[in-house]
């Protein structure tokens, strides 16, 4: 261990303040803090610090994410499978679906550390560690089929536009994987949507009928899957949303650890599950009377209020703020389902559209307080008045 | 009757070296310092030169901006030395002593026949007035304010902390006098907080309201129980004292002599035998460090005042003014591989449950001054809430003071706290931000430009 710290200290001289290549040294940083927790030391304020730190914290939000990933890599190959009919076995559908998403992971990730670096170089501050999460996050929420360079140009996008113009990590107001999905969604439709892009190689193979659930139900077709199946997440879907089971491993994982919000976990359920009895009892049509037991497992509710809505960044950022946000995440996507066949998928746009409003609400909860301490003056003033 | 305070946000951190209840006294050094740096936003004005003599009570330097406040001698000798930082800032005046214990004597009347000016007068002159702080902002108190209420913390609950029961059992006298003193000096309360589950011999205190606290740390933290139980407002002013100040006001006014008496406790992980010593304001810490046993091996870092608020020292400093903790800690300034994996390196402790220290939650753990990692930008919201018992939002507060934007931060509670309140989240933050760096920044801004 002593050898290779040396050698790394030995690689970093010219990267020293002062030095020859002084401006590149937060890429060389990245790479050795990967490696090792730097040797600082507190130099002012509290003079003991806890174990935690940026990276920590991300990695953590990396092993949450393992089981519905692994899950949607086996899935990926399961649906292609079952459609051609084939016969197959665990192991035939874990290659085909890694087949097809690795290189997804891969693109994601240079394409996102790539900006992240200049940028870092740029602006002299660390690489932070957040596009860990992100760039995994991308190839997850998209159609198996989805060409890679539409990945690699939708992470561009959700990097450059979504996060580096508003000031990098920390500061962006929408959660940059589903800026990316939000933008080829938009960018590529035909890509993104309908009943050929669900299932791998779906529009290779003739007959395969690859609709989402929710793609179905406001086609008007009936629905083929049970509950467990859809629990279980034995369907057509974006890569990793659809087994609810890993994503509850998952929210488990981070509620545990505290990295994830349970606040606006439960707030989105409560606020979706309401909505969606609401529906049950108005029942108009197929989509209304679609069980509010069945909305909370199918699509991509699950996984984008567990990984999606609890991005902090994006987040409202008070306790009582998470409520609120969390529980109108629950209604808008359970509203954007229901109202507005164009968008089987409401999950992404009432994230998205949460964002925009998590400083507002934000606004209301610390100006409450604001306003509770000038009461308080106003009350002493009165008193020696 | 009072209402008790009962803290549930916020943490213990369960270290390694708490001191033995042993009281020890050992000859005093010879040479003792004051240092302005220990009062904060006072601006130093020499009253002496090097080759003076001075007694224990006379002048050293006073307030630049209130000429009626004094810092005096602890000790009778010979001003050695002067030491000057940059731009000529004054940051030690080192007096070696004479061991002949002379000191300026005042007269004293009875003060139970004294109003609140006679008493700060007498206060004032002897050179004790840096015994009395304010908040806002932890300055030394204006006497020519008259405070709403003034708070004496004794329930200690910062990491290895002392137990002023033990350390004050022999000075119950002075104690209740140095009360009844202060309680001429406000038109409220002296609140005199102590621990709801042992208050000791501070339950009997006359002219106070005693308050029980309990809870986690910051609970002890004088600023969160003025929060609980009479919070300030803008232009109120609320005067703390430390227990052992207190004592030393009392002994003013018994002996007519300037009183430094100062308890500390020297604590860590790098301390052999962590114990109490009987010491004096200033005086060099190398007698108590060495008679301590402190770790020869390791490179250790000396903090006057505990792990999380304390200030530097070093193994030649002096006894702080106001600290009754003297911390020593190993430097962390080594490397660990791939430590940054959740749920390794357990033996750091975390109050994060991305880690299992907290599995080992009744064992003693070792910490070093290791960041842990690297300065980041804010991503984790909420951890800051968890440790922060206080009806103000403590990340906002940052950001305002960041921006310098006055408005907000005194919307947001700037009056209310004060560094050492946001030790637990300087210790718990996830993007190793520097809380109280920030907060001190901006309340000298807001001294500057508020008053």
């Amino acid at each position: 261990m002593s050898f290779l710290r040396n050698k790394i200290d030995q690689i970093k001289k010219p990267f020293a303040k002062g030095e020859k290549w002084e401006k590149f040294a937060p890429a060389v940083n990245a790479f050795d803090t990967f490696l090792f927790v730097p040797n600082h030391t507190t130099h002012k304020g509290a003079h003991i610090r806890d174990a935690v730190d940026l990276k920590r914290t991300m990695v953590t939000v990396i092993i949450a994410l393992l089981p519905a990933l692994i899950y949607g890599i086996y899935n990926t190959g399961y649906q292609y499978f079952i459609q051609t009919g084939e016969a197959f076995t665990f192991l035939d559908a874990f290659i085909h679906g890694s087949w097809k998403i690795v290189p997804m992971i891969i693109v994601s990730y240079v394409v996102g550390l790539t900006i992240e670096f200049i940028f870092a170089i740029y602006r002299g501050h660390e690489v932070n560690e957040g596009y860990l999460v992100t760039g995994l996050l991308i190839p997850m929420i998209m159609p198996v089929d989805i060409p890679l360079w539409m990945v690699g140009i939708s992470t561009a996008f959700a990097v450059l536009i979504a996060k580096e113009a508003f000031g990098g990590t920390g500061m962006n107001i929408l959660n940059p994987a589903l800026t990316a999905r939000a933008f080829a969604f938009f960018a590529y439709p035909t890509y993104m949507s309908g009943n050929k892009v669900w299932v791998s190689e779906a529009s290779n193979v003739d007959a395969i009928s690859g609709e989402t659930i929710l793609g179905s139900l406001a086609a008007g077709n009936d629905v083929s899957y049970s509950m467990l199946e859809m629990f279980q997440g034995s369907i057509p879907g974006s890569i990793a949303e659809t087994s609810a089971l890993w994503i509850a491993v998952g929210a488990l994982i981070l509620i545990y650890t505290g990295v994830g919000s349970w606040r606006i976990i439960v707030g989105g359920i409560l606020g979706a599950a309401v909505m969606g009895f609401l529906f049950n009892l108005w029942g108009a049509n197929a989509l209304m009377s679609f069980s509010w037991m069945n909305h909370l497992v199918v699509g991509g509710f699950a996984f984008g209020i567990v990984f999606m809505a609890t991005d902090p960044v994006s987040a409202a950022q008070t306790n009582k703020g998470k409520w609120i946000y969390g529980i109108l995440v629950g209604i808008f996507c359970i509203l954007i389902r229901v109202f507005n066949p164009a968008y089987p998928e409401g999950v992404m746009l009432a994230i998205l559209l949460m964002n925009v409003f998590a400083p507002t609400i934000d606004h209301y909860v610390v100006e409450a307080n604001i306003s509770k301490r000038k009461k308080r003056w106003a009350s002493t003033q009165l008193k020696t008045a | 009757m009072s209402k008790d305070i009962h803290i549930r946000k916020g943490s213990n951190l369960n270290l390694e070296g708490e001191a033995n209840k042993i009281l020890v006294d050992i000859p005093v050094s010879k040479t003792f310092a004051l240092n302005p740096d220990d009062f904060f936003n006072i601006t130093p004005k020499l009253i002496v030169k090097e080759g003076d003599s001075v007694k224990k009570g006379s002048p050293l330097f006073f307030s630049k901006h209130n000429p009626r406040i004094h810092f005096v001698s602890p000790v009778s000798g010979e001003v050695t030395a002067i030491v000057r930082g940059a731009k000529r800032k004054i940051l030690q005046v080192i007096v070696t002593s004479d061991e002949l214990n002379e000191a300026v004597t005042h007269e004293v009347p009875n003060f139970e026949s004294l109003d609140a000016e006679a008493i700060k007068e007498i206060i004032l002159k002897s050179g004790s007035w840096p015994f009395i702080k304010q908040r806002p902002y932890n300055t030394v108190a204006q006497p020519e304010d008259t405070p709403k209420s003034i708070f004496i913390s004794t329930y200690a609950t910062a990491p290895l902390d002392v137990d002023f029961n033990f350390l004050l059992k022999n000075n119950k006298d002075d104690f209740q006098r140095g009360v009844s003193i202060l309680s001429k000096l406000t038109t409220g309360n002296v609140n005199l907080s102590a621990d709801e589950s042992f208050k000791g011999f501070f339950d009997s205190i006359q002219d106070a309201n005693i308050i029980g606290v309990s809870g986690p740390h910051p609970s002890g933290n004088v600023g969160v129980q003025i929060h609980n139980v009479d919070p300030i407002n803008y232009g109120e002013k609320v005067w703390v004292v430390n227990p052992e100040d207190v004592v030393n006001i009392g002994l003013l006014f018994s002996t007519g002599q300037f009183s430094a008496q100062r308890t500390v406790a020297v604590v860590g992980s790098s301390v052999n035998k962590p114990q109490y010593y009987k010491a004096t304001i200033g005086a060099a810490l190398q007698p108590y460090l060495e008679a301590s046993a402190i770790s020869l091996e390791e490179e250790v870092r000396v903090i006057n005042g505990d792990v999380l608020s304390g200030s530097i020292s070093s193994e030649e400093g002096y006894v702080g003014f106001y600290n009754n903790v003297v911390s020593v800690i190993p430097e962390g300034n080594h490397f660990r591989m791939f430590g940054w994996l959740p749920f390794v390196d357990n033996h750091v402790p975390s109050i994060s449950r991305t880690s299992f220290s907290w599995l080992f939650g009744s064992k003693k753990s070792k910490v070093t001054t290791n960041l842990n990692g690297e300065e980041r930008a804010l991503v984790v919201t909420g951890e800051m809430e968890k440790v922060f018992p206080m009806n103000i939002f403590p990340m906002q507060l940052i950001k305002a003071c960041l921006v310098e934007d006055i408005e907000r931060m005194e919307a947001l509670g700037i009056y209310e706290v004060v560094p050492e309140d946001f030790g637990l989240i300087d210790y718990a933050s996830t993007s190793k931000i520097e809380a109280q760096d920030i907060i001190k920044k901006g309340i000298e801004l807001m001294i500057k430009e508020v008053g």
